[in-house]
């Protein structure tokens, strides 16, 4: 069970999290015009790297905010942590 | 003192030959990415049903050492859809002729399993699928909780409890298996029809031309195939990666535990959705649980312990009188999930290059199955009946087979 | 049976209590201090249980969490399965027996409770041995927060079992010492009895606290009978030990063959002679001492077979002086004896081959082959380990994030090097949490040690050559003595093609057992690499996961069952439900009447009264679990817009509209009204199931998609009650209890709200309906709730006002075609397959799931449609979950299905049967025969529109 550093709140239970998958992928404006194909990407695809991945979190049972993190899904090892709107950090 | 019993005195001998440890050769017909259960069953029925026999099986690790040393062996069809109870029962029937087949004791034991309803909604969907079920074909009886009581005594049916029991789904021809037994039975044979078996060979890297597939590098060194299969579970990403797929697939830590041997006390498998339970009791006597899956995606073989607690919060809710059975090792897998809890069998954009994923929770129960599908769809380069409906390209045209809105029932 | 091998002297047992147990059948005493094992060991009782496979008498090998063989099921106070004898603490009135391989559960349930507790420290230290007790100290001086935890009953670790001496006094009192200094510290907490098992991320350990246990029959009801700890630590010490490692040979299972470590704790701490006639078997230095101290005790040392091929010469030296025969170079290959050992068979070992036997009597044979560091809780947070070829044993590699190793579970074996280790892990503890090591002084300050003599290394030794293979007996050289698996076992694996360890243990099934191999993996390792010609480094062991020691799951599962096993929800008006003989439905954590029964109604009938109340005069329902989520700010309009399939930003304020979301693949995720209460502001309902899921997915949009929108959410599920208010009179109800409403229907038409006083109580009343009738939903706070209930009720009298459950509110609304979220849908149905394409907007650029629905699965003709089903035979109810097919007469299987029941009911408004269905095509089926086969026949059913009752919508109006 890990620690996780909620930006908002400092460092919290795993408990008290929920997970939102990969981060950075932004809801298709104008997604009408885009093929079925694309849009399926859109809705069912993801990234699942082995390694560092961007991805969200929700500190449910705290501020409720949503905020990024990048972790090791090799090691669940949580690299980095930033809030909603702050690019994506540089991790070693 | 009674005279001293010796309650495993009856388990089966394994055979004292499984396996030659060849180096790999420079070129097979098929190459086989993955030496779990999906990976030998394939190799075991391209080589008894298609007469292919150049093959390679490629495992990074040790054979059948990743979800297939870990998963909780339950075995059943009884699923809700008509395409997956289609490949799920194709499975079940050939688990009932497997321990012939192999000629090995894989310790089947179609003791049944219940799936237990806790809400008036839990029984409409669990009725329903035991409707579709019959009509499929599938063995499947809705019981009451006194029925339930009369297949398995120790659960607690009382109304007391947080959520009662209000009946549950039985399908008697289901239960569960070794899985090392099942693994090696298929490994074996393989063997003996010729398949090289290289453990300790990770692939890294995929050779492809003209959008064709013509060969793996590996860690021990570059095999040319004529077709590549992957069957590589939990890691099927990272190796789709490798040939410019991306998949609709999230990696998951799956838990699971044991306690120590007991005396017999659970005569069937019993599975809750509702309050996550999956449990039954193995041959030598030990209770085998299977815990939720972990929120996060990860590839570490290890999830966090709250779940395991919860498991067995859940656990007592359902079989008080496990209060004091201890918990002796618990582990995880890496179950590779789709968004419609249905796996994906069939071609890819590549040529050649062929791909067998995403079973979630329900890779072992369907072994022989997808087997025996999948090496008809690497064999004669066309998706078996019983796959042809799990493509890649449902996630486009909407055509899921949504295991987990509908009745779901995992494991 | 008297308990002639304890010595009269000595030991840490309270001599001054007689404790009286019961096992095997024989009664027995013992004293507080012992475990069963010592107290089973100072009445001579040597065989505990038998083997699982072969029904070998098995004894007592080691002295704590790792022996591999004494297995008891503890009978009274109450059952327990499996557990060691040598981690069982005597208590007055224990009954246990020795098991045969399979324990039992008690057929009652478990009146003990469990408890689980946070704790939060900067140092963790796991084991209070000199080097755990060094690192508490140092740790805690420096100033930081200390838990110590330790598995015995008191600490002390290694000190306990020899006659150590630390400043030139006995080392316990510096034990002492050092626990007073400890608890006198405000912020550390020393945890006796308690065993961390697991070792997670980021500090994260579980620890097991028994604290009934060693009281029997005595221990309070009201204590918690075992806790579990749930530490985070800033940094965790590991100075867990170490376990002694033996050496396999020929019948190596018999009773009174035991470790030589496990044999010196017995004789010190618990003041208990193991054998009279006592043969040891080493590669390595330290069972000497249990030879000597042996022999001082009074115990006959008939010989020490020494594999090494020079004996160390202080110990040479000290064993002659006691005339113990020390034969170098030879190995024990095989032993004789019925329920105990009675021979030792020795013979000279050279170059792999065994010479001629001679035999020793004895009735006690102590082995050691070395010692394994205790790396488990180490390995278990990813810890990687090394294999010290020196030692034969895996150590811990490379330091890991937040944890150290400290003592003899790092390979140092020294009294000293273990105190000195646990001072440097604490520098390092306090180093990674943070924290200043200012206050400590510049050397430390450890407590003096004696001189140990020169130590001569250890010879590796897994197994012994069998010396008659061909006997005919198997091979009885046992590796895994619970699992009856032997060195012939593990040839047999590596034969068949076997190179991993993991592949030889599920093979042999070796470490898998209660134990998890503490004392076999290793040594099942080493043979697998020397049978395979590799180096044991190379080939690595088997992993260690959690838990260190067995857990029970009632342990674990702590408070949370019964009633606390999820949190049980209830509305303000409950109490009056269940005064007036509610049943209730559990819906999501929520309690809500199913149907109130009067004079012993079933279901069906009640359902049929409340239902006919309704349609015909008036009822009223607690629909309080209604999910409210109060949407607020200049966007709100913009952000319901682009989450409901329909067009909200139009709504008048006063006025209400029916909402529909989906998710981004166009299927239905939830339902529900929303009325617009300012321009700014507007009050969306949910489901009750799925209030909190819909919050989370409006609050996941506004802050991950749209944060520019200025809006903000928050649920007033708990603030508002809500009342449906339905039937021909329930505007004449309305009006008692709402005297400045005007209720008429030009005033207050469909689909609008008014604020009003209802009962005296400021109240929002919507004119809303899910059942076709006159209805109206009066919101109030909930404090006011049951008076309001109760003043309605009162009001209502007059025409028979009838409360009525879900079941009632299902048959109401399905009568009239309106679909349950979660019932009529699965997640794969979408607004348009609910024959509800009015409530999907044509105007709207983009909403969630809109471009789902141009897919080409969602364009097929032939989707699942909510059809209306009539049974041709009005009696029949249908199965809710009833598969619908085409044919009158079924085919082999598969059977082409269309479809399936989703809701049924009888109907009192019909005066018949009806149900609503999924089915293929529906609404081109209407009029249709359509079958639905039921266990033994097919029932006719003939497909309809879904709505069945006053299509024309005349009654809304009242």
């Amino acid at each position: 069970m890990q620690l996780i550093a909620c930006p908002h709140c400092g460092p919290r239970e795993e408990t008290e999290f929920h997970y939102g998958g990969q981060a950075h992928v932004a809801y298709p404006a104008g997604n009408a015009t885009l093929s079925d194909e694309e849009w399926g990407q859109f809705v069912f695809f993801r990234d699942n790297p082995k390694g560092p991945f961007a991805e969200r979190w929700v500190h449910s049972a705290g501020c409720r905010r949503w905020f990024n993190a990048v972790r090791d899904t090799a090691t669940h090892q949580i690299l980095a942590v930033y809030r909603q709107g702050e690019p994506k950090p540089v991790v070693a | 003192m009674t005279a001293p019993r010796t309650p495993g005195a009856d388990l089966p001998d394994h055979p004292d030959f499984l396996w030659r440890n060849p180096d790999p050769k420079p070129s097979y017909d098929v190459v086989i990415v993955g030496g779990g259960g999906h990976g030998l069953a394939t190799a075991y029925y391209l080589a008894k049903n298609h007469g292919i026999t150049n093959i390679a099986v490629l495992e990074k690790g040790w054979l059948a050492g990743g979800n297939m040393a870990r998963n909780t062996t339950i075995i059943r069809s009884n699923y809700l859809w008509d395409e997956s109870s289609g490949i799920y029962e194709h499975s079940l029937k050939l688990w009932e002729g497997l321990e012939e087949d192999l000629g090995y004791p894989i310790l089947f034991s179609q003791r049944g399993v219940l799936n237990l309803a806790h809400s008036l909604q839990d029984v409409r969907d669990s009725v329903r699928r035991v409707h579709a079920n019959r009509l499929n074909g599938v063995d499947a009886e809705w019981l009451d909780p006194q029925q339930v009581k009369e297949v398995c005594p120790i659960v607690n049916i009382s109304p007391d409890v947080r959520y009662p029991v209000l009946g549950a789904t039985y399908q008697p021809r289901a239960g569960i298996a070794k899985h090392d037994y099942v693994a090696w039975g298929f490994a074996r044979r393989a063997n003996e029809l010729g398949v090289d078996l290289i453990q300790n060979c990770e692939v890294q890297g995929l050779d492809i031309e003209g959008g064709r597939v013509t060969g793996v590098r590996t860690s021990r060194g570059t095999i040319r195939a004529g077709r590549v299969a992957l069957a590589a579970a939990g890691h099927t990403s990272v190796l789709a990666e490798m040939a410019g797929l991306r998949l609709p697939l999230q990696s998951h830590p799956l838990q699971a535990l044991v306690s120590e041997l007991l005396e017999p006390v659970h005569p069937t498998v019993v599975m809750s959705n509702a309050v996550h339970v999956y449990v039954s009791q193995a041959h030598k006597g030990e209770l085998v649980m299977g815990a939720g899956i972990d929120g996060y995606n990860g590839y570490g073989q290890r999830g966090a312990f709250h779940i395991i607690e919860r498991q067995m919060a859940a656990a007592l809710e359902l079989f008080p009188i496990f209060a004091r059975a201890h918990l002796l090792r618990s582990w995880a897998g890496i179950v590779d999930t789709t968004p419609d809890a249905s796996p994906i069998v069939g071609l890819t954009p590549v040529e050649n290059l062929y791909l067998n994923c995403g079973w979630g929770t329900g890779g072992f129960k369907a072994t022989p199955g997808v087997g025996w599908c999948f090496a008809h769809t690497v064999a004669t380069g066309t998706p078996h009946p019983y796959n042809a409906p799990f493509t890649l390209e449902r996630f486009t045209t909407g055509a899921l087979v949504d295991e987990h809105g509908a009745a779901a029932v995992a494991h | 049976m008297t308990s002639s091998f304890r010595l009269p002297t000595g030991g840490r047992v309270d001599r001054s209590t007689e404790l009286a147990f019961t096992f095997n059948g024989e009664a027995l005493t013992g004293h507080r201090g012992d475990t069963l094992a010592s107290a089973l060991l100072a009445n001579g009782v040597h065989q505990v249980a038998t083997s699982v496979r072969l029904g070998r008498p098995r004894g007592i090998v080691a002295a704590g969490a790792e022996d591999p063989s004494a297995l008891v099921q503890v009978e009274e106070p109450f059952p327990e399965p499996m557990l060691t004898a040598t981690t069982v603490e005597l208590h007055d009135g224990l009954v246990a027996r020795g098991l045969p391989g399979q324990g039992r559960l008690a057929d009652e349930p478990d009146p003990a409770r469990y408890d689980a507790v946070h704790a939060h420290c900067d140092v963790l230290v796991v084991g209070a041995g000199p080097a755990g007790l060094t690192a508490a100290l140092t740790a805690a001086r420096a100033g930081a927060r200390v838990v110590l935890v330790d598995e015995q009953r008191e600490a002390g670790g290694s000190l306990l079992g020899a006659p150590e001496r630390l400043d030139g006094a006995p080392a316990l009192d510096w034990v002492a010492a050092a626990v007073d200094e400890l608890t006198a510290h405000r912020d550390v907490r020393v945890l006796q009895r308690t065993t961390a098992f697991g070792h997670y991320d980021d500090g994260f350990v579980l620890a097991l606290e028994k604290r009934t246990d060693h009281l029997g029959a005595q221990a309070p009801a009201n204590r918690a009978r075992q806790r579990v700890w749930r530490i985070r630590a800033g940094h965790v010490v590991v100075a867990t030990g170490a376990h002694e490692r033996p050496i396999v040979f020929a019948g190596n299972d018999r009773p009174g063959i035991m470790l030589a470590g496990a044999a010196r704790t017995y004789l010190n701490r618990y003041a208990v002679l193991p054998g009279s006639e006592v043969v040891v078997f080493t590669s390595d230095d330290a069972a000497y001492a249990a030879a000597v101290e042996i022999a001082d005790a009074g115990g006959h040392v008939a010989a020490v077979i020494e594999a090494r091929a020079k004996a160390p010469a202080h110990w040479a030296e000290e064993c002659a002086r006691r005339g113990i025969e020390v034969r170098t170079g030879h190995v024990v290959t095989g032993t004789s004896g019925t329920d105990r050992v009675t021979r030792a068979h020795v013979a000279m070992l050279a170059d792999g081959v065994v010479g001629p036997r001679t035999g020793i009597a004895c009735d006690t044979l102590l082995v050691s082959g070395g010692w394994n560091p205790t790396v488990h809780l180490y390995s278990q947070a990813r810890g990687r380990l090394r294999y010290d070829a020196a030692l034969g044993a895996f150590v811990p590699g490379e330091e890991i994030d937040r944890a150290s190793v400290a003592g003899s579970a790092t390979g140092e074996f020294t009294l000293a090097g273990a105190l000195r280790s646990g001072h440097d892990a604490a520098r390092r503890a306090l180093a990674s949490a943070g924290l200043s090591t200012e206050g400590l002084p510049a050397e430390p300050e450890l407590p003096v040690t004696d001189p140990e003599p020169p130590a001569q290394p250890t010879r590796v030794l897994w197994s012994v050559p069998d010396p008659d293979p061909d006997a005919g007996h198997g091979d009885q050289r046992f590796v895994d003595l619970q699992r009856d698996a032997t060195v012939g076992d593990i040839l047999r694996a590596t034969g068949a093609g076997m190179r991993s360890v993991e592949h030889v243990k599920r093979y042999t099934t070796i470490g898998t057992a209660h134990d998890q191999g503490k004392t076999s993996g290793v040594i099942a390792s080493g043979i697998v690499a020397e049978a395979l010609g590799v180096d044991v480094g190379e080939l690595g062991t088997t992993t260690f996961r959690p838990p260190y020691t067995p857990v029970a799951f009632a342990a674990l599962a702590g408070r949370d069952r019964g009633v606390l096993h999820d949190p049980v929800r209830v509305t303000a008006v409950h109490d009056w439900h269940v005064m007036h003989g509610a049943e209730f439905e559990n819906v999501g954590q929520w309690k809500r009447p199913w149907y109130y029964p009067q004079d012993g109604e079933d279901l069906e009938t009640a359902v049929l009264r409340e239902c006919a109340a309704a349609r015909e005069s008036v009822a009223m329902m607690d629909g309080s679990t209604l999910g409210k989520i109060d949407v607020q700010g200049p966007d709100a309009a913009e952000l319901l817009d682009r989450l409901y399939t329909n067009l909200m930003s139009s709504l008048k304020v006063g006025s209400v509209r029916y909402g529909v979301m989906c998710g981004l693949d166009g299927m239905v995720i939830d339902d529900g009204t929303v009325i617009r209460v300012a321009d700014d502001r507007f009050l969306v309902t949910t489901t009750t199931g799925n209030a909190a899921k819909i919050l989370d997915w409006m609050e996941e949009w506004v802050q991950t998609e749209w944060p520019e929108l200025r809006v903000h959410l928050a649920s007033v599920t708990e603030q508002w009650a809500t009342i449906p208010l339905v039937g021909p009179r329930s505007r004449d109800v309305l009006a008692a209890v709402a005297p400045d409403l005007d209720v008429s229907n030009d005033a207050f038409p469909f689909m609008t709200w008014r604020d009003t006083g209802v009962a005296g109580v400021p109240a929002r009343v919507c004119r809303i309906s899910f059942s076709g009738e006159l209805a109206y939903e009066v919101n109030v706070p909930a404090w006011d709730a049951l008076a309001v209930w109760e003043a309605i009720f009162a009001a209502g009298r007059q025409w028979g006002i009838t409360p009525y459950g879900t079941e009632t509110m299902h048959v109401l609304r399905a009568e009239k075609g309106y679909p349950i979220i979660g019932q009529e849908t699965d997640g794969t149905v979408t607004p348009q397959d609910l024959g509800m394409a009015w409530v999907v907007s044509k105007k709207k650029d983009d909403f969630v799931g809109k471009r789902s629905f141009s897919r080409p699965e969602n364009l097929r003709p032939d989707r699942k449609q909510l059809v209306g089903l009539l049974p041709v035979d009005g009696d029949v109810l249908l199965p809710e979950g009833g598969q619908v097919v085409e044919v009158d007469a079924l085919s082999q299987p598969p059977v082409p299905m269309l479809g399936h029941v989703t809701s049924s009911y009888r109907s009192a408004a019909l005066g018949r049967t009806f149900a609503l269905a999924l089915v293929r095509s529906g609404r081109e089926r209407v009029g249709q025969t359509l079958y639905v086969p039921l266990e033994d026949e097919l029932v006719p059913v003939t497909v309809t529109d879904s709505v069945l009752f006053d299509k024309e919508g005349s009654r809304r109006d009242g």
